[in-house]
């Protein structure tokens, strides 16, 4: 991931939002990062495991390694073709993988480093001021003991030389759509400036394109040779992407070539509308691209059958091959040694029921080693297998790891402000624009800094090591640190200041690099004098802060799932494993939701055989409560700390809320459904199927009725699968029934497109009906179309029509709940949750989850899989005595309250209340577990007597000040 | 009054603008120097008191950037940050304040572009009204 620039759909920075993440894992307590390990054995058994891993050679010492780089520069080796960057650029002897690597620590490629081969240079050694280059390292074996083990090795990108009709590694402009990533991408090699690659060959040709070309399913949904038979699932979203990010970039011409768009996911329909309407992209359904020729001025002509069967050639700057998704490298190896099985095409082994088990227990599988999926079902899945792995733990007696011990906190209070500045360099981002020691003088200049430092990296571990000293050193009582944005780095410097004795909030930064260096590149006066302001404000403001303590809540140490279906039940299960009562809440009489409707096999297994199964063990479970025949009521609290208050007139004190509610069938009203025996739905066509009822020799399968219109923008993601298998099944039994599907595009993607092949295989026909908003007309004997692909109208009788109904939200019933614990709704009348990609089952209401379709429209083994992702959410609450809230939170000085009210309106999170006092005054009250610090509230006070800790009014007075009083730039 | 530059405060909501204007960092995206970014949490904690503060202290003009509407990382509060806006700038002109000087906008975390467009368009906008009329008073 850290190698995208932008990810779907909402094109957030991908660096961005995975550093953090790192960074996280890099620094947390209970987990190790051991990169650079190879896994050679796994004995034992689920529960005890012992797993040899080889610790490689890497001849730099993490521990005194500080990133800093300069042994790179003085490596004599070069021309190393860099990996990370897909070759695009060449690369060190010893190198640090990329600048966001965890751990920032160098390597040497043993391979090519001329002191390991030949016993000459030795210059990294000789440069490193710390040391920390060994050449005598070794490799090492060591066994770890475990209760269970993850498997999350990814993908690896198809091969692209094997597309040779596409000329990938003859043509210079024809690239990988995982290279054209890197072009894009503002840290890559070409700093985002989307470069021709032949340019670089001959700087006298063009250097950047007016014309790109995305070809889709390269490598994927094919039968030739080396090409894979599934659908890889994520192209279709990435080039549109891509293309869209392109034309941020100026304005041109961008097709993009395919035989079915597939933005099954959520709100990806949009996202592909947005790109042909807003964007501009040329979309061209139905074509596949027979081959690319080279022009003698290197450009690219593209050969394909127009959706009128014409044959068309076209021309571009740069070909992006939209490849696919193989199994990782090695896989086979990995899988030998782990002691699990690979399905037919060499992914890892799970079943629809158990979609996070590999073959065997104790074992789990997430990402898109399982099967090609994208982020958001990646994180989701992660989470989910980590509540799997988690159970095995538990059972274990497991000793968690001792938390962090801090010094004591040092008393400030009443004290002179001693304030301690360190101003980051970041390598070259700040220091090659803004004077950096000219900054650090200034800082000496101003009221109440003590010291000021600079340094080469704020955040590598020697300066974070010095800010704790020198806390002690000088007797600091405050700290700025000048460098990149808080939103990634505050929680750093702030543990810093812990380990130095000081509370965490007395920590502030000023943003030089994001908001200064990186936006004024070739201003170096104005943003030096810019960066002493921002700097100058910072220090106004940390003169002014007091330590906070966020208050301790307690949580109850149990769980509320509402929904009784497969999701509900299967998440139930995963938090009752390890040891948490839950509350499981449905509102029929029964337990099953709507999968007690299915009549299919799923891996040779009714559905209904599954559920019963599964209600029994629900049922059976001491730790699940199961409530069927009652509502809920309303869901006061606030995290850790809920009542479920039921329509039957009992409160359950709960720690925090799934809601699994799932969704509901769209009713169909249109082709006389109900009236018109020949008219059913799909679960009504199986069902009569099975019993031996459905007596048609022609049949005609109608997709997307009641979604992707006018009305339901959205894909409801399982229809096209669905119809297929039914079809399938009537060709099964009746070879000489005619069955046509109508359809916009079939979307069975991943490996669901074994039913798409095995379905034309059996004679299916497929009608590809135009995108919009009008469907097949219907006379009662007749389906009628215009065919994309023959071009022109084509009736079919039918004695049965099968309608491909949606799935509808259910948006009242959501709704109703969704106030209850303020959380959003999406426009598709869905469950908002906080961040598609990093936080998929959570909501931005702490304690409160969401999986199934609730989220959206998803298939059974998806549900099962996000159930376990939101157990392993709701996990991470209920599982403690107490949460800390946020120091930040609003806070009242009663003395100056008139009891007004204003604040209790504004705040969108009931956490202000009016309180009547022992003299019967009315009082404005906070409670700290519900604010979540907006400050609403403090701004609409109309006497000041709101505060917000850490944002109080004369903190941020005095940053306008500091920014105002002084002539731009300073003296 | 070829060679004024405009001071300019800015408020940015911590989880919307701010992070878009970082974003407009990441991809390097180049602007005017005249403005100071002010971090808050949310919109909505832009007392009136700070904006009218800051024109005192001679600030030309005063941006104040929320989560797009619906977005709110608190759910409404850049709804209560546009009323508030709405009504200080009736006050900004009773005052005689172009209420030009002071803007709202909705910038999202993965909006860098718009920041750039924002600031630019606004440092314009500032440039042409000229210096604030307390610094011509002061003068």
């Amino acid at each position: 991931m850290c190698r995208l620039d932008k990810t779907f759909p909402t094109n957030d920075c991908s660096a961005c939002i995975l550093s953090p993440k790192m960074a996280d894992c890099g620094g947390h307590p209970n987990i190790d990062v051991l990169t650079y390990h190879e896994v050679l054995k796994v004995d034992g058994e689920a529960g005890d495991f012992k797993v040899t891993v080889l610790k490689k050679a890497r001849y730099v010492n993490p521990s005194e390694c500080t990133g800093c780089g300069d042994c790179i520069a003085k490596c004599p080796v070069k021309n190393i073709p860099d990996k990370y960057e897909f070759g695009l650029v060449n690369r060190k002897a010893i190198y640090i993988p990329h600048a966001q690597a965890v751990p920032r620590v160098a390597v040497i490629d043993k391979d090519v480093c001329m002191k390991l081969t030949k016993g000459k240079c030795g210059n990294c050694a000789k440069t490193c001021g710390k040391g920390a280059i060994h050449y005598d390292d070794k490799d090492e074996e060591k066994v770890l003991e475990v209760g269970s083990i993850i498997a999350a090795p990814g993908f690896k990108v198809w091969d692209a030389h094997v597309a040779t009709e596409y000329g990938y590694g003859r043509f210079k402009n024809v690239v990988t759509a995982i290279e054209y990533e890197r072009m894009m991408c503002a840290s890559g090699p070409d700093k985002g400036h989307i470069t021709i690659p032949y340019f670089k060959v001959d700087p006298n040709t063009k250097e950047h394109p007016t014309k790109v070309a995305y070809i889709q399913c390269c490598g994927s949904r094919s039968e030739k040779k080396g090409w894979k038979k599934y659908c890889s699932s994520v192209c279709c979203m990435y080039a549109t992407k891509q293309a869209m990010i392109t034309k941020e970039h100026g304005d041109l011409q961008e097709d993009i070539f395919f035989m079915d768009i597939r933005s099954y996911g959520k709100e990806f329909e949009a996202y592909i509308h947005r790109g042909e309407d807003e964007y501009g992209i040329k979309m061209h359904r139905g074509a596949r691209v027979s081959n690319i020729e080279e022009n003698p001025d290197k450009s690219l002509t593209i050969n394909y059958t127009d959706d009128q069967n014409n044959g068309v050639s076209e021309t571009f700057d740069i070909v992006v091959l939209s490849i696919g998704l193989a199994p990782p490298e090695g896989a086979e190896e990995f899988a030998k040694t782990l002691g699990i099985e690979l399905n037919q095409y060499g992914f890892c082994k799970t079943s629809v029921y158990k979609p996070l088990e590999t073959t065997r227990p104790g074992i789990f599988v997430t990402g898109a080693f399982a099967a090609p999926k994208d982020i958001p079902t990646s994180v989701a899945e992660a989470c989910g297998s980590s509540a799997k792995a988690g159970a095995w733990i538990v059972k274990k007696d497991f000793e968690p790891c001792a938390p962090k011990k801090y010094p004591a906190e040092k008393d400030v209070v009443g004290k002179e402000p001693r304030i301690g500045v360190w101003v980051c360099h970041c390598g070259i981002n700040i220091g090659s624009v803004v004077r950096v020691p000219e900054v650090v003088e200034y800082a000496k200049t101003l009221p109440n800094v003590v010291i000021a430092n600079e340094s080469q990296y704020a955040c590598a571990q020697d300066c974070l090591e010095s800010i704790s000293k020198a806390i002690t050193e000088h007797d600091l009582n405050r700290v700025v640190v000048a460098s990149c944005t808080p939103r990634t780095h505050e929680p750093l410097f702030r543990e810093a200041c812990r380990d130095g004795g000081l509370n965490k909030y007395l920590f502030n930064m000023a943003n030089i690099r994001d908001q200064c260096s990186w936006i004024h590149m070739h201003e170096p006066d104005a943003a030096t004098n810019k960066a002493k302001d921002l700097l100058r404000m910072a220090i106004a403001k940390a003169a002014l802060l007091e330590p906070l303590v966020g208050s301790e809540i307690p949580v109850t140490n149990a769980a509320a799932v509402i929904g009784g279906g497969i999701t509900g039940m299967n998440a139930a299960l995963d938090i009752a494993a390890q040891g948490y009562p839950v509350h499981l809440v449905e509102k029929e009489k029964e337990l099953g939701g709507y999968a007690r409707n299915f009549n299919f096999k799923e891996d040779g297994v009714a559905v209904k055989d599954y559920l019963k199964g599964l209600i029994a063990k629900v049922e059976k479970c001491p730790k699940i409560t199961v409530h069927t025949g009652v509502t809920v009521k309303d869901i006061p609290g606030f995290v850790g700390n809920f009542t479920l208050r039921l329509s039957d007139g009992h409160d359950y004190p709960v720690g925090g809320v799934l809601f699994a509610v799932g969704a509901t069938p769209y009713k169909p009203t249109e082709y006389n459904y109900g009236k018109d025996a020949k008219v059913m739905t799909q679960i009504e066509a199986e069902s009569k199927l099975d019993a031996g009822q459905l007596n048609a020799q022609n049949i005609a399968f109608i997709q997307c009725v009641g979604s992707r219109n006018n009305d339901v923008h959205y894909c409801s993601r399982v229809c096209c699968a669905s119809s297929l298998r039914i079809a399938i099944k009537i060709k099964l039994a009746n070879p000489m029934a005619n069955v046509t599907i109508f359809h916009k595009d079939i979307r069975t993607y991943g490996f669901r497109e074994e039913l798409y092949q095995k379905a034309s295989c059996l004679g299916v026909r497929f009608l590809r009906y135009p995108v919009n908003d009008d469907l097949p007309a219907y006379d009662g004997k007749c389906v009628k179309a215009f065919d994309c692909t023959l071009g022109e109208t084509v009736g079919v009788p039918v004695d049965a029509v099968v309608l491909a109904t949606g799935i509808a939200p259910d948006r009242e019933n959501k709704e109703n709940l969704a106030k209850m614990v303020k959380v959003p709704i999406s426009k598709d009348g869905f469950y908002f949750e906080a961040h598609q990609k990093l936080r998929p089952v959570d909501f931005a209401t702490e304690g409160v989850y969401v999986a199934g379709a609730a989220h959206w429209p998803k298939f059974m083994d998806e549900c099962i899989a996000q159930a376990s992702g939101a157990a392993s959410r709701m996990l991470t609450v209920i599982s403690k005595d107490k949460l800390i809230s946020e120091g930040i939170v609003a806070g009242v000085n009663p003395n100056l309250c008139d009891g007004c009210g204003v604040c209790v309106g504004c705040c969108d999170y009931n956490a202000v209340s009016l309180v009547k006092q022992q003299d019967g005054s009315l009082k404005s009250e906070v409670n700290a577990g519900l604010c979540k610090g907006c400050g609403c509230c403090v701004a609409s006070c109309p006497s000041g007597a709101l505060e917000q800790r850490g944002f109080r009014t004369k903190q941020i007075i005095a940053e306008i000040d500091a920014c105002l009083d002084y002539p731009v730039g300073g003296e | 009054m070829a060679d004024f530059e405009p001071r300019i405060v800015t408020f940015c909501c911590n989880w919307c603008s701010y992070a878009g204007a970082d974003g407009a960092g990441v991809a390097r995206l180049q602007m005017p120097t005249n403005f100071r970014i002010i971090r808050t949490m949310c919109s909505a904690r832009v007392d009136p008191e700070f904006i009218l503060r800051a024109f005192s202290k001679g600030a030309d003009g005063v941006m104040v950037l929320g989560c797009h509407p619906g977005d709110c990382h608190y759910i409404g509060g850049n709804y209560r940050a546009r009323r508030r806006i709405a009504l200080l700038r009736l006050v900004l002109e009773q005052y005689g304040f172009d209420p030009r000087r002071l803007k709202l906008e909705w910038v999202s975390a993965s909006e860098g572009e718009k920041f750039q467009k924002t600031v630019t368009e606004f440092v314009d906008v500032v440039k042409a009204l000229g210096p604030t009329p307390l610094q011509k008073e002061a003068n």
